[in-house]
């Protein structure tokens, strides 16, 4: 069982590499949007790698209105 | 006509593989230019369908393969013609794209879509006129169409019942929600998963083994298994043309093409 701080670290881990963005530049509690940088269809990806990271399913709806990464994996976690 | 290199789409013909290649910024959003090319497509398709075994369907961008029909021009049509005439334009448009995906699913040919990234709404629909779907680790599949007020109009319902049952069509319809490409195998909508971005080549890989059949026992063997849904076909068609004259559709499409939200996409 992972705890939500190291699914909260994975997520920036694995949303830098993706996005190409500095880990050390992400912090828990920032838009993710704007830091890294992404428009509707790119936070799909973002969605996709996470689902397939963590092997799990978050329908969209769920993510509605989520712009912070403590949120996301919060939402993450729930279903871990 | 071997090749033709337009506005939405280009395609060519190499080595018995048929290769039609979507390119259309942003993300392939189906709209007239789109259409007016892929008729021209399966006029050629007829005439170079002696010459081939199999069909490729896939995107140049690395946004998707198709983000679906081109909301911003059903908007214009709606402000053009007023909820009065809208669904009369909307019926010719949509004889028009269920003619051509008629023409892909019943194609003699094996048919394969490679797909990546977003494969919403009508990209979605052109994707299950093929026989097979190969998707790489980003591909994300969702008919998003009910936070419009409409249902998918391009044939999808239809088909994804035939080919997986009623079941996923409600899950899929009623909720908006995204499948990614694992569940999309999973529950067999997909028959590859492959790395990001190598869908073109397990799809290559394919069509060459199907080089090696018999055309005219694979013909027959797809014309036995894959039926064309007509008459649910056509009741699609009836359903969103009495949809889209509703008050709520130039709501919700005006809302869409007005909005500046980070995520329009969710339902």
């Amino acid at each position: 069982m992972e705890t939500a701080e190291k699914t909260l670290d994975e997520i920036l881990t694995l949303a830098a590499a993706h996005f190409k963005v500095p880990r050390e530049k992400l912090s828990p509690d920032e838009d993710f949007f704007k830091a890294l940088g992404i428009d509707s269809l790119q936070t799909l990806d973002l969605l996709t790698k996470l689902e397939n990271h963590f092997r799990v399913e978050l329908p969209d709806y769920e993510l509605q209105g989520v712009t912070d990464f403590r949120t996301l994996a919060a939402k993450i976690q729930a279903r871990l | 006509m071997t090749q033709f290199k337009g506005r939405a789409l280009s395609w060519e013909l190499k080595d018995g593989v048929i290769e039609l290649a979507l390119h259309r910024d942003p993300c392939n959003e189906i709209g007239s230019l789109t259409l007016a090319e892929l008729e021209k497509f399966v006029s050629a398709l007829e005439r170079m369908q002696n010459d081939a075994h199999a069909l490729i369907l896939y995107s140049t961008l690395k946004s998707g393969f198709c983000a679906g029909a081109d909301l911003r021009e059903l908007y214009q049509w709606i402000q053009q013609y007023g909820q009065a005439e809208v669904a009369k334009h909307a019926r010719e448009y949509l004889e028009r794209i269920h003619a051509v995906m008629n023409a892909l699913d019943s194609s003699p040919l094996t048919t394969i879509a490679a797909v990546q990234g977003v494969t919403f709404g009508g990209g979605f629909e052109l994707a299950l006129t093929c026989d097979l779907i190969i998707a790489d680790k980003l591909a994300r599949f969702c008919f998003p169409e009910l936070r419009l007020g409409l249902i998918p109009g391009y044939g999808g319902i239809p088909r994804l019942k035939r080919d997986l049952g009623n079941a996923v069509v409600r899950d899929l319809l009623l909720t908006g929600r995204s499948f990614n490409s694992t569940k999309a195998q999973q529950i067999g909508l997909v028959s590859q998963v492959v790395a990001e971005g190598d869908a073109l080549l397990a799809a290559r890989a394919t069509a060459k083994q199907m080089a090696k059949f018999d055309r005219t026992t694979a013909a027959v063997a797809k014309r036995f298994i894959k039926p064309i849904p007509h008459e649910e076909l056509r009741r699609e068609i009836d359903i969103f043309c009495e949809l889209i004259s509703r008050p709520a559709v130039q709501a919700g499409l005006k809302k869409f093409v007005e909005s500046t939200d980070t995520q329009p996409y969710l339902p």
